[in-house]
């Protein structure tokens, strides 16, 4: 954090090199979006709406696994003790919600801008969440192993080389961590109602956010993460309700979907079996 | 711009921070924007002391500091013998959230009567229907006195840590947020001020919350009053059927309360309401005699049609039941327990906005004719309860409209039908115009003859 204060340039040109996964056209729209980020009937009112499924999803999913006590279930802080990294946590709408839960968030985004409003707005609620100036290849360098989840909520559509980033987000896993990502499928579906008829008729997320070209099939997410040994638990479609501006669970995976995976106890076991299937 | 700003601030880090943990020890403990609660709920009747031990209660919201306000004064409830005016019927949802809640074991301990069917009655037409089984197998709801209603919930108030609760404490202003502000501002008339992120008002029918929150209010005048009063019988019996039966200036209503005492709910214009407090107490018995038992002048017309019906519905194999029963004669009136209430319809389009929602008679306020006036207020703090633990559990702020909006559509969904079909009801009978009473009188005999239907309109009142 004092880091990107003092070498803010440096950073940047680190940022944009190629051996990163950002893409700077990316960041240059995301700074446009960050005035009304925190308006939940404002632009981002899908990303606030989101949190309904995708909150529970990590909560139940955590839950699950076994990793959260007994007494915490059902509690006001069902994450009490778990630590969280937020990849492409934005202004932080996610990262406040896992954090109100009781979980140790970090959130680390590629703007500057958004990480600042971040770091302003949970000031201004009284949150302590650790948000980071940074890439996730940069921060897995130094943290590897270190977190019981890590959320990359509608940020793999973004990502130019998929493969690099997820193996960075799986080093930053402890063992039987759970990895939660939402995204968009590539699919027709996709490219007709969330991308063209979202971006150019109904107005609801400015032009140039999505493309399709960047989107990724559950099956090849899966199969990225199987080949960092990582197990996937669940995928579920999900489906938004532009005019109610709500989002419910759904079978078809056709347009918007979530993946939890998680990693093996010990690496060695894990491919043994595999091996033996 | 706006962006630009904030990133100014925020590199100057440490003078920032200062600053800002300056501004939240000034919102959490001056006196100048008052102390600050997660959630202020304005009002203290049965619907707001209810809903204060219920969230209190909820392990989802621990963490959360909730504030009473109630503008009377804290009034000690003493236990007597006399049974008093003002009664409710708890619906079958309305005692699981009371059993849910803790506060139905106080109620146990004192008194309450239960009641096993529901006799409703046209006057002009003769013509009947019942609700519950004719064997008295199902409670259909339980008859509390409001003040031991207040009390239960009251004592399991007090029970809650996070709870603070203020008497004597009247608002006499309240900010709303804004788009620059997340918290409501609350001034009391001694001057007190409190600052909250959801501010939940249950403050009646006149309520000055709805009036800060500006939504729409729809209401009107019945032009109708409630008599109340206690009433005993010439002897002793099973008492567990509610009777209610339609004259042509408004339903008169017996609720069981023990096997020889019932309380009277008597609706009728504010004229002849004036005229009932103002005669003897004998004379006031018997006019009850008269009204809940006594011939009406029948148009022969209705009778004969309606008696056509009945055996074209005995001859389809669906009678009505037989087991209609009358009450009892009623003896004499508890001497200082007639009084009188105006009755109104009200309906808020809108029961949430950012930072703020509406609970009981403030969202909505019906005919008691149906019993069911404080029970959609308790269904909606049973809504509002299993929507804001949800929302805390989700990791949401309280005053996240995506959870409210929730609680605004399963409660409308429900109330409004409700409060329609009550409304309806009322209106239907508030005449003696012969074709109408023809109608009503067959509609009576075939809803009665019709099961299903009336396990719909059962099912309805029960939550
Ligand atoms: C004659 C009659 C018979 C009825 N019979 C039945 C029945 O059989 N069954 C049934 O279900 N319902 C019945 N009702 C309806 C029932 O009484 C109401 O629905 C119920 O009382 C509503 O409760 P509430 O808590 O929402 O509002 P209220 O009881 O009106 O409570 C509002 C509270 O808010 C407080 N308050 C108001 N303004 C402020 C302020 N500015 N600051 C602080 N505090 C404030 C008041 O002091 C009051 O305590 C009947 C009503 C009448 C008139």
């Amino acid at each position: 954090m004092k880091l990107c204060r003092r070498f803010p340039m440096k950073l940047q040109q680190k940022m944009f090199s190629s051996k990163t996964t950002i893409d700077p056209q990316e960041i240059a729209l995301f700074e446009k979006l960050t005035a009304n980020w925190w308006d939940s009937q404002g632009p981002l009112k899908p990303l606030h709406a989101m949190n309904t499924l995708r909150v529970p999803l990590v909560r139940n999913g955590l839950i699950n696994q076994g990793v959260v006590s007994k007494e915490n279930i059902y509690s006001c802080t069902p994450l009490k003790g778990l630590s969280i990294l937020d990849v492409g946590c934005g202004g932080g709408i996610l990262s406040e919600a896992l954090a109100r839960l009781g979980a140790q968030v970090t959130g680390i985004d590629a703007n500057p801008s958004a990480i600042d409003l971040a770091k302003h707005h949970a000031l201004k609620n009284n949150l302590s969440i650790n948000y980071l100036f940074t890439s996730i290849e940069e921060h897995a360098m130094e943290n590897i192993e270190k977190y019981d989840a890590i959320t990359a909520s509608e940020v793999i559509e973004h990502v130019t080389n998929k493969e690099p980033f997820l193996d960075a987000c799986v080093e930053c896993l402890k063992p039987s961590g759970s990895m939660f990502m939402t995204t968009m499928n590539k699919t027709i579906f996709t490219e007709v109602f969330a991308i063209y008829a979202a971006e150019n008729i109904f107005d609801l997320i400015p032009k140039g956010t999505h493309q399709i070209e960047k989107c990724i099939e559950p099956e090849q997410l899966q199969r990225i993460l199987e080949k960092n040994y990582l197990q996937t638990k669940e995928i579920r479609g999900m489906f938004y309700n532009f005019l109610t501006n709500e989002w419910c669970w759904c079978l078809p995976t056709w347009i918007s979907y979530s993946l939890h995976a998680v990693k093996p106890k010990e690496r060695g076991r894990f491919l043994q079996k595999q091996l033996i299937k | 711009m706006i962006i630009s700003k904030l990133i100014k601030i925020n590199n100057s880090s440490a003078l920032h921070r200062l600053k800002y943990k300056n501004l939240n020890f000034i919102r959490c403990f001056s006196d100048e924007a008052g102390s600050h609660f997660d959630i202020v709920i304005a009002g203290g009747g049965m619907v707001g002391t209810t809903l204060a031990c219920t969230l209190g209660k909820n392990k989802t919201l621990n963490n959360k500091k909730i504030l009473l306000l109630e503008a009377s004064v804290n009034k000690p409830w003493i236990k007597s013998d006399k049974y008093s005016n003002r009664v409710v019927s708890l619906n079958p949802g309305t005692h699981k959230l009371f059993e849910d809640n803790g506060a139905w074991a106080f109620i146990e301990q004192h008194r309450f009567h239960i009641v096993k069917r529901l006799e409703v009655s046209d006057a002009l037409s003769e013509t009947s229907i019942t609700f519950g089984k004719s064997e008295h197998t199902d409670t259909i709801s339980y008859m509390v006195e409001n003040d031991l209603v207040l009390e239960a919930a009251k004592n399991e108030a007090q029970k809650c840590n996070n709870l603070k609760i203020l008497y004597g404490a009247k608002v006499k202003n309240y900010v709303l947020p804004d788009y620059h502000s997340d918290v409501s501002n609350i001034e009391l008339e001694n001057g007190e001020k409190f600052t909250c992120d959801l501010l939940l008002g249950c403050d009646g029918y006149n309520s000055s919350v709805r009036k800060a929150m500006q939504v729409d209010y729809v209401s009107w005048n019945h032009n109708q009053m409630g008599v109340v009063a206690t009433l005993k019988f010439s002897n002793k019996f099973d008492n567990e059927i509610a009777f209610q039966r339609f004259l042509p200036t408004g339903p008169v209503a017996l609720l069981p309360l023990t096997d020889e005492l019932s309380s009277l709910v008597w609706s009728t214009t504010p004229q002849e309401a004036k005229r009932l407090l103002g005669i003897s107490e004998e004379e006031f018995v018997a006019e009850i005699n008269k009204a809940v038992c006594g011939p009406w002048k029948q148009s022969s017309t209705v009778l004969q049609a309606t008696s056509a019906f009945d055996t074209l519905l005995r001859a389809l194999n669906c009678s009505r039941d037989h087991s209609r029963k009358r009450p009892p004669k009623i003896e004499s009136v508890e001497p200082g327990s007639r009084a009188a209430f105006p009755y109104g319809f009200g309906h808020a389009s809108q029961y949430i906005r950012k930072g703020a929602a509406l609970v009981g008679d403030a969202a909505h306020r019906i005919h008691p004719l149906a019993g069911q006036g404080v029970n959609l207020g308790f269904g909606d703090v049973a809504c509002l309860n299993k929507v804001l633990g949800e929302a805390v559990y989700s990791g949401s702020t309280l005053s996240d409209l995506n959870h409210l909006k929730d609680y605004e559509s399963a409660r409308q969904k429900h109330n409004v039908p409700t409060m329609l079909a009550v409304e309806g009801l009322h209106r239907l009978y508030n005449t003696d115009f012969a074709p109408v009473v023809l109608l009503r009188g067959l509609g009576l005999q075939a809803t009665h003859a019709l099961e299903p239907l009336k396990k719909i309109i059962m099912a309805q009142g029960a939550v």
